[in-house]
């Protein structure tokens, strides 16, 4: 029996909650009441995402015939909104001229699998297999 | 805007990873602190490490 049975044990709570936790990093925890958790993380992922962008790192395109080029646009993926809303600004085309460019793309893509992280950890929580 | 010293990156780097697995896989505050003061630690010492070890092979 899950220690914290709630609606958003529900399978539905539970797709809606990891939709959240993904679309807004540390919403999901938010929304278990880890308020102290859930704010660090909704600071501290996009902030680091925003570094990324400003070092001119860049958002790889959905190209896979370059295996790797494909997986990065995938792991660019996890951070959720922030990455819907960089694009269409034009942020994240990268400059690879620039000596922070390397940097840039690995502030990106681990900010992006760490908030891969935070959704599952969520998903624990809820589950009461976590504190 | 443009930080282009690498060991400012670096720690910048470490201080975001180590905190975001401090809050990940502990629950007390003074946990927290000192999961993510020694991961942090560990990205600096070994960044120092590795970079003398790499010292005398060319680029």
């Amino acid at each position: 029996m899950p220690a914290t049975a709630g609606p958003e044990t529900r399978p539905g709570g539970l797709l809606l909650l990891c939709l959240l936790s993904w679309a807004i990093p540390g919403a999901g925890h938010l929304w278990l009441g880890r308020r102290a958790k859930g704010l660090i993380l909704l600071v501290a992922l996009p902030l680091m995402f925003a570094i990324g962008l400003a070092i001119d790192g860049r958002l790889y395109p959905f190209d896979f015939s370059d295996p790797l080029v494909g997986l990065g646009a995938l792991a660019d993926l996890g951070i959720g909104l922030p990455y819907f809303i960089a694009t269409p600004l034009g942020y994240g085309r990268g400059d690879v001229r620039a000596v922070t460019y390397e940097y840039g793309n690995v502030f990106l893509i681990v900010a992006a699998l760490m908030n891969l992280l935070v959704v599952i950890d969520a998903y624990d929580v809820a589950l009461g297999r976590k504190r | 805007m443009t930080m282009a010293s690498h060991f400012l990156l670096l720690a910048t780097f470490a201080f975001f990873v180590s905190l975001v697995f401090a809050v990940l896989a502990k629950d007390d505050t003074r946990e927290q602190i000192r999961f993510g003061g020694l991961m942090f630690a560990g990205f600096l010492a070994s960044a120092f490490v590795l970079g003398w070890l790499m010292y005398p092979f060319p680029l």
